[in-house]
Formats: C-alpha cells, sequence, structure tokens
C-alpha cells in the first residue's frame, strides 16, 4: 500500500469524524474545536494533492486565524449553553438527512460519470511548479488573475471597515462644535 | 500519487453534505456558521482536486481567493451576529424576524 494512501485512509476517517462530533457536540465550543481537527485534515490532504502552498494557507488562515475568531466570538456572546428546544418544524430532522443523503448520492453518481472511481491522477504534476508550488502560484495569480487578485484586496479592506461598523457600540458620534462648546462652557 | 482522485471528491461530498445538515438542522448562528464553513472547505478541496485531476494550478488559485473570501465573509459575519446579540441577547435564528413579512 503506497504511503499517500495510508496517508489518506488515516486522515479521511478522521476528518469525517471531526464533522460528525462538528454536528453533535452540545457545547459550542467543542464543535469549535472539532471544526479545527477538520480543517487540518483538509490540510492534509492539500498536502497529498500537491499544493503544500495551499496546506500552508489553510493552517494559517482557517485553523489559525478563522477559528481563533470564531472562538473569541463564542467566549465573547457566552453562549455555552446548550440549545436543546423542540423542532419548530415538522420533522426538520429527518428531512435535512434526507435531503444531505440524496444530495450525497447524486454527486456520487455524477463522479463517478465524469471521473470514475479509480482514475489516478496523470503524471507530469511536477513539471508545472519547477521552482516550487508556491512561485507556480504566484506565476498563474499576477499573470492571469491580476485584476482579481486586486479587487480581493478592496474586498478585504472593506470587510474590515464592516466589522469595525457593525461591532461597535452604537455610540452617538460627538461633533466637534460640541466639544467646543463643551471646552468653553464653565465648569460648575 | 495513487490514491484515486474520486476518492478526495467524495470525501468532499460527504462533508458538504455534513455541513448541510449543521445548517438545515441548526438554530444557534454560530454552529449555522461554523456548518457553513465546513461546506466552503469541502468545496475548496473539490478545487485543488480537480486542480491535480486536470494538470492546472488554475484551480489551487481558485481555492486561494476562495480562501480570503471566506475570511471576509467570516470577519462580517461574526460582526452582524455580535451585533445581533448585542440588540436581543440572543443568536437564534428564529428570534431575527424583523425582515419577514
Amino acid at each position: 500500500m503506497p504511503l499517500d494512501n495510508v496517508v489518506f485512509w488515516v486522515f479521511a476517517p478522521i476528518s469525517i469524524a471531526a464533522a460528525v462530533g462538528m454536528l453533535v457536540m452540545r457545547n459550542v465550543i467543542h464543535a469549535a474545536l472539532f471544526l479545527v481537527v477538520n480543517f487540518g485534515c483538509i490540510a492534509v490532504m492539500y498536502l497529498l494533492l500537491d499544493a503544500p502552498f495551499l496546506f500552508a494557507v489553510q493552517i494559517v488562515v482557517y485553523a489559525g486565524a478563522i477559528m481563533v475568531l470564531f472562538l473569541f466570538v463564542i467566549m465573547l456572546l457566552g453562549v455555552d449553553r446548550s440549545d436543546v428546544r423542540s423542532e419548530r418544524l415538522f420533522l426538520q430532522r429527518p428531512l435535512a438527512v434526507v435531503l444531505a443523503v440524496a444530495f450525497l448520492a447524486e454527486i456520487t453518481v455524477a463522479v463517478r460519470a465524469a471521473v470514475g472511481f479509480s482514475t489516478l491522477a496523470p503524471q507530469g504534476f511536477d513539471q508545472l511548479q519547477t521552482q516550487g508550488n508556491a512561485q507556480a502560484i504566484a506565476e498563474v495569480l499576477f499573470r492571469d488573475y491580476f485584476f482579481p487578485f486586486e479587487v480581493t484586496s478592496i474586498l478585504l479592506i472593506v470587510a474590515a471597515i464592516a466589522a469595525m461598523v457593525l461591532a461597535q457600540r452604537s455610540v452617538r458620534a460627538v461633533t466637534q462644535a460640541e466639544l467646543v462648546a463643551a471646552d468653553a462652557e464653565p465648569v460648575s | 500519487m495513487r490514491t484515486p482522485i474520486a476518492y478526495f471528491l467524495l470525501l468532499a461530498a460527504l462533508l458538504f453534505s455534513m455541513g448541510t445538515v449543521g445548517v438545515l438542522v441548526n438554530r444557534n448562528a454560530l454552529r449555522i456558521f461554523m456548518s457553513v464553513e465546513l461546506q466552503l472547505n469541502a468545496v475548496n478541496l473539490t478545487l485543488v482536486a480537480f486542480a491535480r485531476m486536470h494538470n492546472d494550478l488554475t484551480g489551487q488559485v481558485l481555492a486561494f481567493f476562495s480562501m480570503v473570501v471566506a475570511a471576509a465573509e467570516v470577519v462580517v459575519g461574526l460582526a452582524i451576529i455580535v451585533s445581533i446579540y448585542r440588540r436581543r441577547r440572543s443568536v437564534d435564528v428564529d428570534d431575527v424576524r424583523e425582515m419577514r413579512w
């Protein structure tokens, strides 16, 4: 059994188990930690698929930044109490599971028809990235996708501003005129 | 690489379905959001798998873009959740009904 098969069959069940854990855990913090495990396993899958740069980005951005943000908000809001409430929609849970299983079956049929269960990845992926994966990605990114890259930077700035605007407490802004008036007012 | 590409695609499909179940079943906005993250990751895995299958780095670049957009989306979404929690002391999506007809 080749090594990458072993790695796949070790980490795929772990990622599935972590996803299940995320769904069934009552405590939201535990669910978030299971999600971190899942992201780590997906990062290993990137490594298997010859994407070491995305492996690093996945660890840093997803398992690092995004999940820390999640845990921060969870602890800030203190929503660690379990929310056990009766279903408000008739048969919501069974229907959701049935729909998900139907979707999975559909994808399986599509994968079988379009890719085939035993198709191996073609050779020659290394020739695309003789200088290394990050350099090859940078070449594609900055040559073919330069404009989307710049748009993405605008998106990030807008997101940062939006987060500040949305999350600040609604304190009325003090105008410059009021400050001047407060200064002129004699202190009693 | 001796692992068939289809395995990665099926793993991604399975994770995506689990994320779908999480979105459909949960009412806590944070849980729904985490399930959406799971779905995004599954799609990223599909993109990278197809990049490997077609010997084309464009899929990896797309996954990279998707990660950046996901980061921005998480920031805005969590800010919205915090702001909703401030207003009504709850992150239950059933409690937010101002925009319902």
